[in-house]
């Protein structure tokens, strides 16, 4: 039985690991590469690494940091944060990253996705997406960390990202982030019913349930923030994974 | 010492991180012919589509080297995910005939109406044992029942064999597959072992130490 992917999302800003909330307020989880070497032994199904100011910054990805997770975790990796065009994506996939996670530049430059996919094969590229309702319960999708608001329909953009080649979608309610209370299941439900290629729901699992409830709505993967890297919420702390007994019992 | 066979075919990267940072076995990545027809054992990756592999293997002599050490030499080679599906005598993916080398045939995923699985499949997924081979030993033993052996998965062919002596490992998606074929010297894995934890650590440690 092919299990759904449970996919912690890392944080990565300078050489640390943060976790954030509703994308602000980033708390310092511990030194990113030995963070990432407990996961790795925790056996994870895949890890996805965003880096969460690049674009902002302007800053390149950090290459040293990439280059030995990807000498030391034998798993899935996806790395995003920064990549702006063809040949820093290659240079991630060289390394023995097999996705990369294109977020800001596909509002830029949509045709990159289509580049990547044809070069790399689609199963490599997930467009990433972040959200957040507006006072009206509007959906509106923002780019740059959460910062720069994009125009546009989340759902017919969506379609067309499918369209130019995505192999996956990451998608990321902003007033979820970091909340532990569930994800955004209605955006879920209507996005994985419209779309052929797999929904990484993301933003707002704090337990077990959310997992259940997300795979009801449509999702063939879960990223997971909080609930790995806190003991639990409002406390510490503490590097985890759900075993394994508890994760057959929930995913079948 | 382990022979990469470079042809132009997905990223090797992580293939020879998990054979010299993990296993701690000597390993080149090359397209060199001279190197390759001197290779103790092989190893064929491959990620993209049927028709460009096997024509970048046909050109330049590739095809011809590989045949002489797998065939007459009987040299050691496992092919990984699109490497697996070369071995076969040809793909529904394309129009070339495959190396043949093992009596199978690469189909495309299709599920009866109503099961919408997604393709690829892609994710991990369990495995069962066709049959005993020191590809796969003690594989068994890293998990404690009932779980099973799990590796990684990303494609959107499989394999079946038309002999089930050359089938070592079978898979379930919709249906089932081989995940993992064997005839004589010939080795091959869809799933991507250098993705797989421990479990593709224990393969390709049985690969380089056959």
């Amino acid at each position: 039985m092919l299990r759904t992917r449970v996919i912690p999302c890392l944080q990565l800003l300078d050489e640390s690991l943060v976790k954030t909330v509703r994308f602000k307020k980033p708390g310092y989880i511990g030194d990113f590469v030995n963070t990432v070497r407990i996961f790795n032994e925790l056996e994870v199904d895949e890890l996805c690494f965003l880096s969460i100011r690049a674009t902002q910054k302007g800053e390149q990805p950090n290459f040293e940091i990439l280059s030995q997770i990807a000498s030391e975790c034998f798993m899935p990796l996806s790395y995003g944060g920064g990549i702006k065009d063809f040949e820093t994506a290659s240079r991630i996939f060289k390394m023995g990253f097999e996705k990369i996670v294109l977020n800001s530049v596909v509002f830029e430059k949509p045709e990159l996705v289509t580049q990547l996919a044809e070069h790399f094969g689609s199963q490599s590229v997930i467009v990433s997406i972040d959200y957040k309702k507006d006072f009206f319960g509007r959906i509106n999708m923002y780019s740059h960390g959460g910062t720069k608001k994009q125009k546009g329909d989340l759902l017919e953009f969506v379609k067309q990202m499918e369209s130019l080649g995505a192999g996956e979608l990451l998608l990321t309610s902003i007033d979820q982030e970091g909340t532990w209370q569930g994800y955004d299941l209605g955006t879920l439900k209507e996005l994985s019913e419209s779309i052929d290629i797999p929904v990484i729901v993301n933003g707002g699992a704090g337990d077990l349930r959310h997992f259940q409830h997300a795979i009801g709505n449509g999702a063939s993967a879960l990223g997971v923030g909080s609930m790995v890297v806190y003991q639990s919420k409002g406390m510490g702390v503490l590097v985890n994974f759900p075993d394994r007994n508890s994760l057959l019992n929930t995913l079948q | 010492m382990i022979t990469i066979v470079d042809y132009g075919m997905g990223n090797l990267g992580s293939i020879y991180n998990m054979f010299v940072k993990k296993i701690k076995v000597e390993c080149e990545i090359t397209a060199d012919l001279d190197k390759i027809k001197s290779a103790k054992k092989l190893l064929l990756p491959g990620v993209g589509a049927f028709d460009k592999a096997m024509q970048r293997i046909s050109e330049g002599g590739l095809r011809d080297a590989l045949e002489l050490k797998v065939l007459k030499e009987k040299t050691p080679i496992l092919g990984i995910c699109l490497g697996m599906q070369l071995l076969t005598k040809g793909s529904d993916e394309g129009k070339l005939l495959g190396l043949g080398w093992i009596d199978a045939y690469t189909h495309r995923f299709s599920f009866e109406k109503g099961e919408r699985l997604k393709v690829p499949h892609m994710g991990w997924n369990e495995v069962s044992f066709s049959q005993e081979s020191l590809l796969t030993d003690g594989i068994n033993k890293l998990v404690a029942s009932p779980d099973k052996p799990r590796f990684y998965f990303v494609h959107s062919y499989y394999v079946k064999v038309n002999n089930q002596s050359n089938s070592i490992l079978k898979t379930s998606y919709g249906h089932e597959f081989d995940s993992a074929i064997q005839k004589d010297n010939i080795y091959g894995a869809q799933f991507h072992p250098e993705k797989s934890h421990k479990f593709g650590v224990q393969l390709f440690k049985n690969f380089a130490e056959l």
